[in-house]
């Protein structure tokens, strides 16, 4: 991994317009290695479209996205996934029928060697694949506490273990980059304190950067050590917590008085 | 590996000599329902390979079953001949010799009807929704149009005098086929995947799932099945028709992976058992016969909305412990 001063994602002035609403305009933003950077604003600010621009979901009007030295526009998500850009999503997106070790397993396709082909006949090549993902997905649900629900339908899970799940999953691809949208959404307060402590300890154990969109500022003023605040899809402020704490542009447009 | 190589032979040992003794030990009606059993469970599996477990809606199996028919036969009929001569000039049993013609005929009728699946896939499962199922309708009645007007094939009249080479064996081993296929696929990381496409394709994109290329490989492997079905359809009846193939017998087809249970391998080999033989049990009440088959499957769906094994799997008691691919809602 290049540890150098080289961001591991940039966003170079960019831009989306659907019709004729600016959604994200002339954004630029970098995370660095191993980096904690949050995104916050109020909502329909353009935080989840960032997030689907950066994963190919949508392709930027113009400016330009970088993983590294690889330009992300234009390319298809599954192959910025394989670049090692992993997300979650804001309102969860598990394989809902599926049991939570399918899930994981799922996400670690793509370090499968055995073609189609041999998944057809279940040749010896396609049964060292599974069980090396087997392990791999196992030692994840561990990880995350959930290897008591390993064989429990993801749809089944209370929420708070959804979004951990979620979380499982994303980090199965071997992310260097993972994009969180909104993990805390619907937590009750032990919840989220534990989701804090998963969150840093999985950037530490997993060298990690991490991009968060969240709206609990507990978490995002506790964990992040750089923030970047949206409004109406322009980037109206950018810096460390206690910055953007007592920025007026920020608590006019989204903090309000009271946190200040 | 040697556990299965064992497996493989006995199973094929079981079918040769269900070969020999089953044509004689059943009458001939029954024997015929039983090879078309077969045939609809080829049809129902493969089919259950893009429906039931991609989640992309097809509604053109008949299509790859009429390419496949239809060039087998053109094979066998036209092509290989000279092949089969050559053979028994060698010395090579009469029976053995059919079998040959058969399987290359199959494998070139399946393999067009692949190609045909590519051709049909490719533009339509780039795009996600109900187009695929759009394509298909259409595509199935082309196929259909496209016979009944090309005369070297019979047009409307039929094509007869293919030769009479399907036996319980060939059916047999291509069910066999089709159903190992699905299970070993549902048991390795590329049944996964499509088991993604179907829960959540925007997630299973995300999560570095090439969605296309697994919908069009689903789909290409599918047509390739009915391709086969179709080539042993042709070669039992020895009697092609148009008529054969229409947008009826997609629907029967997808009648019997939703009875079933879509997703469910065991439920489409089940459901197409069952709906081969059902018409022909209400034979006894004639002209009631298609009222009680559409009252049969009406009170099903009722029922049982998420078909007979839901997408659970029938466990069997010499299946292995690891083989459990879904998490299944036992199949009461």
């Amino acid at each position: 991994m290049n540890q150098q001063a080289g961001a591991a994602l940039s966003l170079d002035h960019v831009s989306i317009v659907f019709g004729g609403l600016k959604a994200v305009s002339d954004l630029c933003l970098d995370v660095h290695p191993g980096e904690l950077v949050g995104l916050i604003g109020p909502n329909g600010a353009g935080k989840t479209t960032v997030f689907n621009l950066i994963t190919g979901v949508y392709m930027p009007t113009s400016g330009t996205i970088r993983f590294g030295e690889t330009v992300l526009n234009g390319r298809r998500p599954h192959t910025i996934c394989h670049l090692g850009l992993a997300r979650t999503f804001q309102n969860t997106r598990l394989f809902a029928g599926l049991s939570c070790l399918d899930n994981v397993k799922i996400a670690a396709h793509q370090h499968a060697k055995s073609s189609y082909w041999d998944g057809m006949w279940a040749t010896p090549g396609s049964a060292r694949d599974e069980r090396a993902i087997d392990e791999k997905a196992r030692l994840l649900l561990d990880t995350l506490s959930l290897s008591d629900v390993a064989d429990t339908r993801a749809a089944d899970l209370p929420y708070g273990r959804q979004r951990r799940l979620e979380i499982a999953r994303a980090l199965a691809t071997d992310p260097k980059l993972l994009l969180l949208d909104e993990p805390a959404a619907g937590m009750n307060p032990q919840e989220t304190d534990a989701l804090m402590h998963l969150i840093e300890d999985v950037r530490k154990r997993f060298a990690l950067a991490v991009l968060l969109i969240e709206h609990d500022m507990k978490v995002v003023m506790g964990i992040c050590q750089r923030i970047a605040v949206l409004d109406y899809g322009v980037k109206i402020c950018e810096g460390e917590p206690a910055m953007v704490r007592r920025d007026p542009s920020t608590i006019r447009a989204y903090l309000g008085e009271d946190v200040a | 590996m040697n556990a299965r190589l064992v497996r493989t032979v006995l199973g094929l040992l079981a079918l040769l000599a269900l070969n020999m003794l089953l044509p004689r030990a059943l009458n001939p009606y029954f024997f015929q329902i039983l090879i078309l059993c077969g045939i609809n469970v080829i049809l129902a599996v493969s089919l259950n390979l893009v429906n039931g477990l991609t989640g992309q809606f097809s509604i053109g199996h008949a299509g790859f079953m009429a390419i496949g028919a239809y060039t087998s036969a053109v094979v066998s009929m036209r092509v290989l001949p000279g092949l089969l001569d050559a053979m028994t000039a060698a010395g090579v049993p009469l029976a053995v010799g059919h079998g040959v013609i058969l399987l290359l005929a199959t494998l070139v009728g399946g393999a067009l009807a692949a190609l045909a699946g590519l051709a049909v896939g490719l533009p339509s499962l780039r795009l996600r929704g109900d187009y695929l199922a759009i394509v298909t309708l259409g595509f199935g009645e082309i196929i259909r149009v496209l016979i009944l007007n090309i005369d070297a094939v019979g047009g409307a009249r039929g094509l007869s005098g293919v030769p009479n080479y399907t036996n319980f064996f060939w059916v047999g081993l291509w069910a066999w086929i089709v159903i190992a296929v699905s299970y070993h696929l549902l048991g390795s990381t590329h049944g996964r995947a499509m088991l993604a496409i179907r829960e959540d394709e925007i997630a299973a994109e995300a999560l570095g799932v090439p969605t296309t290329r697994y919908k069009v490989t689903a789909f290409v492997v599918s047509a390739f099945f009915a391709g086969v079905a179709g080539a042993l359809f042709a070669h039992y009846l020895s009697y092609l028709n148009p008529s054969t193939f229409t947008f009826l017998k997609s629907i029967e087809v997808i009648t019997m992976i939703v009875l079933g249970g879509l997703g469910s391998v065991s439920g489409a080999v089940l459901a197409a058992v069952a709906l081969t033989i059902l018409p022909e049990a209400l034979r006894a009440v004639k002209e009631y016969r298609m009222v009680i088959y559409a009252m049969l499957l009406i009170v099903l769906m009722i029922t049982r909305p998420q078909g007979l094994l839901g997408t659970g799997e029938l466990k069997m008691p010499w299946s292995r412990k690891k083989a459990a691919p879904m998490p299944t809602e036992s199949a009461s």
